[in-house]
């Protein structure tokens, strides 16, 4: 079989035309034939997917008919794409099952997972736009530069828990850790990023709000049962809680089904006007619930973490 | 050389999975100028997909649980082939391990006196997985990965690295590109770290992402180093087998731990029919025996659907083969009509999102459709049990990519601990060796430059094969030649077949740009993924047994002469060459585990 395969060469299967300009692959040569099956759809369904394709200095959707099969979902569908007719089309994934959290696009102007999207949810007769998400610059296609999330996450001073008991070990009841729990399910995919409009539609805001995503990751924080860090003057300060007009919109598209809005940001909001406004309020917190916590007020430091 | 990005590093880390990133916090502890490179955002490593737990003889459940018996599962469960000291290692310290990630911010499960709550899962005598619902993964690198962020670790992601570089036998650094740009940097290091995970993407069906193309394996191997029982992939029992768009995404195994059973087309639990004679002792012969278990695990045996990996794939292997399984090529995997359905959801939440959302079954009402999927490789760099040092100076390997603690088969369970230890101690062992190295190793200019020609050439070509195409025909190779269930006549098949693959990999072609392209991406892991495959196949062939993950249908049964070897393999002037390799003899105290009565 391996000599049968060097000799014999078949007509290629169907080379599409390309152009150069939208960053399309080279005619191939023709395939050679492998003595195992190749994938192909059978099912006979088509659809018409509108990728916006270009990069920092600009582009546009372009339009490309992709044959599908029953019980696929976007991504399926990009990826056949790429193997078929835009090899580098620009696209992150990793897990295809809703874990990761790379793989965040707006699919018909909804934020979306793209691994998580079936394409049973839509009319097979109208076109499919994919368009990577808007709050974050292009890199190429449906990529996108989430530095940004990055960046906030490094200036968050982290877990600080005092010392184990004296078996070694830490104690925290189940009911007293279910609400953190829930916070941790975060994927970091970012849409909650994304569809706020707070740093979607304002550049300049970034630097004054962290974000849905950093919202959860602080609550976190403030009810882990023994963390023993105050960060409250930061949450109201740098990170910015009170920019939230609690519109719930980060809540709707959270694939990880946090409730951003009800379970972290109005009690943050309540956390930290209690803490700025009522000093009785927050001296009887402060010795009845948290008597170790000590207040941080700038970033965390290198240093502290070791 | 060209004008190229460069930087130097005491440590370079290959990788942000848990070991990874365990490892470069080591290394950044013991004070080394330490960087992490990755093909994906931080924090989007395999790890993040595993789901049971973490196996640590902790006694929080089961106060007679301890590193003796979790070492004895651990051997036993590896068809006594793994490394008894790595073993030994993983059992004594993961526990700490466990309690250092909790210190460090992770959340686990908790028991009704507050303790980290452990469960059952196969091959287990105690209920011993430390576990976040079923995202136990999550749960550890976003743990990790705050810590090395708050320790302002340096991380370079979405950079990957293609070759190692040597000065006279010893690491030197390694060449990477950045996927963004398509521009190359250059890292010199006085010691590397791989902690690359898997090879998953050599079979068609995988429960891994586009990141498992054996690149660690590869890098090692064009390195110089050795790598060892490569023959020994596992293929997890239950993956999803329908729709065909997730063909092969994991079912993780705590949905048996708690309480699902394996039924065929006849609604027989067919486990009871493939106890095979090794495990009889522990494992209970009638349902009501097994289900009894789950209340009462101190007089109960516990059920055959929680036996290694290795066993429960072959059964359903073998269910399926007779045509007793489920219409789409499966068997069933049923705990809808065993627990009720708030248990169902609170215990294994993202199963019951995942079958929701991807293939309209509610796992609460309807049994899963499940079948086996590529899911870890035993086989690895071949590394010293106590530092991770590979067989060449200031290499060092951990995780899924080195090889010993598993054997023959790996436990559910016993990876994320492995990531934990030796992570921890490949970086401890890297640190420690630059800083007695003084003097940064030299990096050769004209290599260099060599390197990066020849990554750029499948731009060059104007006519020439898809990667896309080839990377689709090795893995049917592999999995129709290579794969559960394999002779001797398909292996030969395969080795030609991949001869022939690799001579068309010569001829990758790619167009567009350097920049993103995921084409050219594809194109530059074909070598390392052929390079994996044909380590998989030639081990293969020489094992002429069955034995954990691998099983051979012209020698149905272990064989007393491949019980005392490894398998490894190494390069000779550009040749594979296989060796066999006596196993490390286990001192008497430990021998002596395995004679008490059980
Ligand atoms: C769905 C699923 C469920 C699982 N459940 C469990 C479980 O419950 N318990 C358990 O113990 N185990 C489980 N496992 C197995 C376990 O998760 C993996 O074996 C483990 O996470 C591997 O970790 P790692 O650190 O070795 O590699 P990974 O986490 O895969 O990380 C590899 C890293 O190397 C990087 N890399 C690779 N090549 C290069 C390169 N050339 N250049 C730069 N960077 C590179 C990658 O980008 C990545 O960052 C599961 C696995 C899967 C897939
Ligand atoms: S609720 Fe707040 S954080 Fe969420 S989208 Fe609206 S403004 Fe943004
Ligand atoms: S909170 Fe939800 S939407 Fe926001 S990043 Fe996390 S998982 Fe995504
Ligand atoms: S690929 Fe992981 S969330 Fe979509």
């Amino acid at each position: 079989m391996a000599d049968a395969t060097t000799e014999e060469v078949r007509a290629a299967p169907t080379g599409q035309a390309r152009q150069e300009g939208d960053g399309a692959a080279r005619a191939e040569a023709p395939a050679r034939p492998s003595p195992r099956a190749r994938p192909e759809v059978t099912s006979g369904r088509e659809v018409t997917l509108l990728v916006w394709r270009g990069d920092a200095s600009g582009g546009s959707f372009v339009e490309y008919r992709v044959p599908y099969e029953e019980g696929e979902v976007i991504l399926d569908v990009i990826h056949r794409l790429a193997a078929t007719q835009a090899p580098d089309l620009a696209v992150r994934w990793n897990c295809k099952a809703g874990k990761c959290g790379s793989c965040s696009a707006e699919v018909n102007g909804r934020p979306v997972l793209q691994c998580m999207t079936r394409m049973s949810l839509f009319d097979p007769r109208e076109p499919i736009t994919v368009a990577p998400m808007k709050t974050f610059p292009i890199v190429k296609d449906l990529v996108t530069d989430v530095s940004f999330n990055y960046e906030v996450a490094s200036r968050i001073p982290p877990f600080s828990p005092g010392p184990p008991d004296p078996d070694g070990k830490r104690r925290m009841a189940q009911t007293d850790v279910d609400r953190i729990q829930e916070f941790r399910e975060c994927i970091e995919c970012f849409l909650c990023q994304d569809v706020c409009h707070v740093i979607r539609d304002h550049e300049e805001n970034k630097r004054l709000f962290a974000g849905p995503r950093f919202m959860v990751r602080l609550a976190e924080l403030e009810m882990h049962p023994l963390d023993n860090l105050d960060r409250r003057p930061l949450i109201r300060g740098e990170f910015g809680v009170v920019m939230c007009n609690i519109t719930k919109c980060c809540t709707e598209v959270c694939p990880a089904g946090i409730h951003i809005t009800d379970n972290a940001i109005i009690p943050l909001k309540e956390r930290v006007v209690d803490s700025y406004f009522d000093p009785i309020a927050w001296l009887g917190r402060k010795i009845t619930r948290r008597p170790r916590r000590t207040p941080v007020t700038r970033p965390w430091s290198a240093e502290a973490a070791s | 050389m060209a004008e190229i990005e460069t930087h130097d590093l005491d440590v370079l880390v290959i990788g942000a999975g848990g070991a990874g990133l365990r490892a470069a916090i080591e290394a950044m502890a013991r004070g080394a100028r330490t960087g992490v490179v990755c093909k994906s955002l931080l924090g989007k490593a395999h790890t993040v997909m595993a789901e049971g737990g973490i196996a640590a003889a902790m006694g929080n459940v089961w106060p007679e649980d301890n590193w003796q018996v979790h070492f004895r599962d651990t051997m036993r469960g590896g068809k006594m082939l793994a490394n008894w000291r790595m073993a030994q290692i993983h059992a004594q310290e993961t526990p700490d391990r466990v309690l250092e990630l909790e210190s460090w911010g992770a959340v686990f499960d908790r028991t009704p006196e507050g303790l980290i709550n452990q469960r059952d899962f196969g091959g287990h005598r105690y209920a011993r997985l430390a576990h976040v619902g079923d995202r136990t993964g999550l749960e550890m690198i976003r743990t990790l990965q705050q810590r090395a962020v708050a320790m302002g670790m340096e991380v370079f992601m979405e950079c990957v690295v293609v070759r190692l570089l040597l000065d006279q036998g010893r690491i030197a650094g390694a060449v990477a590109y950045w996927r963004e740009s398509g521009r190359f940097v250059l890292f010199r290091a006085k010691a590397v770290i791989l902690a690359t995970g898997g090879i998953g993407k050599a079979f068609r069906v995988t429960s891994a992402s586009w990141e498992y193309t054996g690149d660690g394996h590869s890098l090692a191997l064009w390195a110089g180093a050795e790598l060892m029982d490569m023959e020994f992939v596992q293929f997890h029992p239950t993956g999803m087998v329908w729709p065909p768009s997730v063909r092969g995404i994991l079912v993780t195994e705590s949905v048996r731990g708690d309480g699902g059973v394996l039924r065929n087309s006849e609604q027989r639990r067919f486990m009871f029919d493939y106890i095979p004679a090794y495990y009889a002792a522990e494992t209970a012969d009638s349902e009501d025996e097994a289900d009894h278990w789950y209340d009462d695990k101190r007089n109960y045996r516990r059920p055959p659907e929680l036996l290694p990996r290795d066993e429960v794939a072959r059964a359903i292997n073998a269910e399926v083969k007779a045509g007793r399984g489920s219409p789409h090529g499966g068997v069933f995997l049923d705990i809808a009509s065993r627990r009720d359905a708030e248990y169902i959801r609170r215990r294994l939440p993202s199963m019951y999102h995942q079958f929701k959302e991807l293939a309209d079954v509610d796992i609460t009402t309807t049994p899963m459709e499940v079948g086996p999927t590529c899911h870890y490789v035993m086989g690895g760099v071949r590394v010293e049990a106590d530092t991770c040092a590979a067989t060449v100076p200031g290499l060092y390997a951990a995780g899924e990519v080195a090889a010993g603690l598993h054997g023959s088969n790996r436990l559910g369970g016993n990876s994320l601990g492995d990531l934990l230890t030796f992570g921890r101690r490949a970086g401890l062992a890297a640190a420690e060796y630059a800083t007695g190295l003084g003097t940064q190793p030299k990096v050769d200019d004209a290599e260099v430059d060599a390197i990066i020609a020849s990554s750029l050439a499948p731009f060059e070509r104007e006519k020439g094969e898809n990667p896309f195409t080839l990377q689709y025909d090795i893995q049917s190779t592999m999995q129709d030649l290579v794969g559960i269930i394999r002779t001797e006549e398909e292996l030969r098949q395969a080795l030609e077949e991949l001869a022939v693959l690799e001579e068309r990999a010569t001829q990758v072609a790619v167009g567009g740009n350097r920049q993103y392209n995921p084409g050219w991406h594809l194109a530059l892991s074909i070598d390392s993924l052929l390079a994996v495959s044909r380590c998989i196949a030639t081990a293969a062939l020489e094992r002429r047994e069955s034995r954990g993950g691998h099983t051979r249908d012209d020698y149905p049964k272990p064989d007393e002469e491949f019980a005392k070897i490894n398998h490894v393999l190494r390069l000779e002037d550009g040749k594979l060459v296989l060796r066999r390799e006596p196993l490390p003899q286990m001192p008497p105290e430990l021998q002596a585990l395995f004679e008490e009565d059980h």
